[in-house]
């Protein structure tokens, strides 16, 4: 529609942000909710190595300490990693299967909403009495022992934003199921949709036990229940477990979007087919069904026996050969191909070697007998570190730079992003390596300090120097980002010139419907083979027609606000009056808004054949 | 999406086939139902009947309730016909993965 290309003014851009259903404007809610986080995240990253780099230091207090390091757990996993993976799932995956949007794109909005809203309450804590201080596993005895309002907020916000990350999972689980474009069976999908389904199916398996565990210790703190207080009859290991069920699949959902990103990218870079593309989805399959079964290997020191520990250890151990499998692949689709370095493509070659330290250390801490020896120490900061940064956040830098031309239509500056990915991988290493050290030599995690003359000095000050070199890392990025939006350099289809896969055969970014007309697609990696046969674009699977698109929505951003409200209400009910009348009034938001949705219909409306016709510019239109 | 037609309105459609088809479906309704209600009148005798110990009602009752999940998902939801691999993989992958958990509580917690 023509309307749509008219320039608008900052309050119409953000009321477009706040009531949009589109995909692709949710993904950039998401890039831009997540990266805040991220920051923050970052930035409590870095008090806690100010703290750490000389001994007995009074940089922060004890307490405070608690909080800022429970608070870089909490952020970085569910408010920084999950929705930056969703940023990048909500851009691309519906463009890769050729689809218009998600299967429902008003619970897309609500999820994100809810997201942002469980982020912000849960942050608010740094300002209304003390953030959450029992670490990001909350454990619940030590959870239960916590006198502010923290362990309330953690428990609060994590419900209301897990809310959203399972309304988004069980979204892209429907919208992989049944609008895939003609042609695009399972075995024809890119590897970061295959990533995106089987992330999607941990998420909902994996967040209801994370509910119920929010809820008892919701109930234990807020409304004077005793499922974990073991003098009243409860039982404290309940929650570990839980949270656990819920946490081990939690890691996976991080890391698959990962190796899908990074499986693009081998593929791209390389300019081959992924090698053994058939083996990497039973792969990923196996992975995601195998991190069902080794939950408590987290919890090894507890005291669950000597057959249970083994039976973990072993169901653990077993995870290394898919992920095996997939590292052996992304080594054989570089082999023999005509690799170019662009910085997505750096990215994934330190992956390599990163992710593999990171495994490695997994598979020792997974041998319960050595994990006695590990447990509760720096070695455990190092691996986790090691696969998380060293997994995940390479692949959100590499998948910003990769897909920063299809999300906004500019291409990041390539020398900027070698110098942030040379600084961040220099500083990666420098910070975390050394930790192992620190980890064997005795020195135990979460401790606020240490004292002088036991060996830990010139580690723990390697370990914050480089921490120095990813915050410059992360702020050279930042500049990037804003030197590229200034100059506004607009970029075609296929900026990289290697794409393979649908999204990059439609304009960057996409017109709001996507495909004019469905696509038609005749194998893997489906706009590489008809560039291989010397055509310009997909084949169209539909003729020219009407498009039925959904309307925008303010609702969703309701619903989130009335929880919101009702966490206040929730938290301060045993304080305050005002408590309970404000807890109801928040749920009769969320339940008033649910119901003006339920009533009233809204049959989205048509784009019409004649305005499609008029609208195209860069193609004629074909059939 | 707006170039599809709606199937209803295909001329070809063998009505005779569909009807017949119906009534089969039917059939197996009111036979699974019959049954349905006969398991329940089972189960209630099962918990009334003084001469069964609790040891032997309470797993016969859970697994009658078994068998009438069974019948409602392929019965009456309809999880017999075609086309529904993927919620069929979906709902046994939660069953195992609630059933793992029930196993690991069952013996490692509270036993």
């Amino acid at each position: 529609m023509s309307t749509y290309a008219q320039k608008k003014g900052f309050g119409a851009t953000l009321w477009d942000f706040l009531t949009t259903v589109d995909h692709k404007k949710i993904a950039i809610l998401y890039l831009i909710a997540g990266g805040f986080f991220f920051i923050l995240g970052g930035l409590e990253a870095l008090f806690i190595r100010i703290q750490l780099a000389v001994p007995n230091n009074d940089f922060v207090s004890a307490g405070f300490y608690n909080e800022i390091l429970t608070m870089h757990g909490t952020t970085m996993i569910f408010l920084a990693a999950m929705p930056l993976v969703f940023a990048f799932m909500n851009a691309v995956m519906p463009l890769q299967i050729g689809a218009r949007d998600v299967a429902f794109p008003f619970l897309n909005s609500l999820g994100f909403w809810l997201f942002f809203f469980g982020g912000v309450f849960l942050n608010l804590s740094w300002f209304l009495g003390g953030a959450p201080d029992a670490g990001w596993t909350s454990y619940a005895s030590l959870s239960l022992a916590s006198e502010t309002h923290g362990i309330d907020f953690y428990a609060l916000g994590l419900q209301i934003s897990g809310a959203g990350t399972l309304i988004g999972g069980i979204n892209f689980l429907v919208t992989i199921v049944n609008m895939r474009a003609p042609g695009m069976t399972y075995m024809r999908m890119p590897m970061f949709t295959w990533a995106t389904f089987v992330t999607s199916a941990l998420i909902l398996f994996a967040f209801p036990p994370l509910t119920v565990g929010l809820f008892l210790l919701i109930f234990d703190r807020m409304f004077g229940a005793n499922f974990f207080d073991v003098s009243m009859g409860g039982n404290t290991v309940i929650w570990e477990h839980l949270f656990w069920i819920f946490g081990h699949p939690e890691v996976y959902i991080l890391i698959l979007p990962a190796f899908g990103i990074f499986s693009e990218i081998f593929a791209i870079f390389s300019r081959k087919r992924l090698f053994g593309y058939s083996s990497m989805v039973f792969a990923t399959v196996l992975i995601g069904f195998l991190g069902f079964m080794v939950w408590a290997h987290h919890m090894f020191t507890t005291g669950l026996g000597p057959i249970a520990n083994a039976i973990f250890a072993v169901a653990t151990m077993a995870i290394a050969v898919p992920t095996g499998i997939k590292i052996f692949n992304w080594l054989f689709t570089m082999w023999g191909g005509s690799i170019k370095f662009t910085t997505p493509m750096l990215w994934a070659v330190a992956f390599i070697p990163s992710f593999v330290a990171g495994g490695v250390t997994g598979v020792m801490l997974a041998s319960a007998a050595a994990d006695y020896q590990y447990h509760d120490s720096y070695f455990v900061v190092a691996h986790f570190h090691y696969v998380i940064v060293g997994g995940v956040v390479f692949a959100l830098f590499a998948g910003a730079h990769l897909y920063w031309p299809k999300m906004f239509g500019t291409m990041l500056n390539e020398t900027l992003g070698k110098i942030t990915f040379w600084l961040f991988l220099i500083g990666f290493h420098l910070t975390f390596f050394i930790q192992h050290f620190l980890g064997l030599m005795g020195m135990p995690r979460r401790i606020f300090t240490f004292l002088p003359g036991q060996g830990l000095e010139t580690g723990n000050l390697i370990s914050s120097i480089g921490a120095i070199f990813m915050a410059v890392a992360v702020i050279v990025l930042l500049i990037n980002v804003i030197m590229t939006s200034v100059k506004n350099e607009k970029v075609g289809n296929d900026p990289w010139g290697d794409g393979r896969t649908l999204e990059w055969a439609i304009a960057s970014p996409p017109p709001f419907y996507n495909f004019k007309q469905l696509p038609l697609v005749r194998g893997l990696d489906a706009y590489w083979l008809e560039k291989m046969e010397g055509k310009k674009g997909m084949t169209p699977a539909e003729p020219l027609g009407d498009i039925h698109m959904p309307n925008n929505s303010f609702i969703p951003f309701v619903i989130s606000f009335g929880l919101f409200i009702a966490a206040f209400g929730a938290m301060y009910r045993a304080d305050y009056a005002w408590g309970l009348p404000v807890l109801i009034l928040g749920m009769a938001v969320t339940l008033g808004s649910m119901f003006v949705r339920s009533i009233k219909d809204d049959h989205g409306f048509h784009i019409h054949k004649e305005d499609l016709m008029e609208d195209d510019n860069d193609k004629g239109v074909k059939a | 999406m707006a170039n599809q037609q709606p199937s209803s309105g295909n001329p070809r459609v063998d009505i005779e086939y569909r009807r017949k088809k119906s009534a089969e479906e039917m059939r197996y309704q009111i036979v699974s139902f019959t049954l349905m209600i006969f398991l329940t009148i089972v189960a209630f005798v099962a918990v009334g009947y003084e001469g069964f110990s609790g040891w032997f009602t309470v797993p016969f009752i859970l697994l009658l309730a078994v068998i009438q999940v069974i019948f409602q998902l392929y019965y009456f939801m309809h999880m017999s016909h075609k086309g529904h691999e993927a919620p069929a993989l979906f709902l046994y992958s939660g069953v195992a993965v609630g059933a793992i958990t029930i196993l690991a509580f069952t013996t490692i917690i509270w036993w």
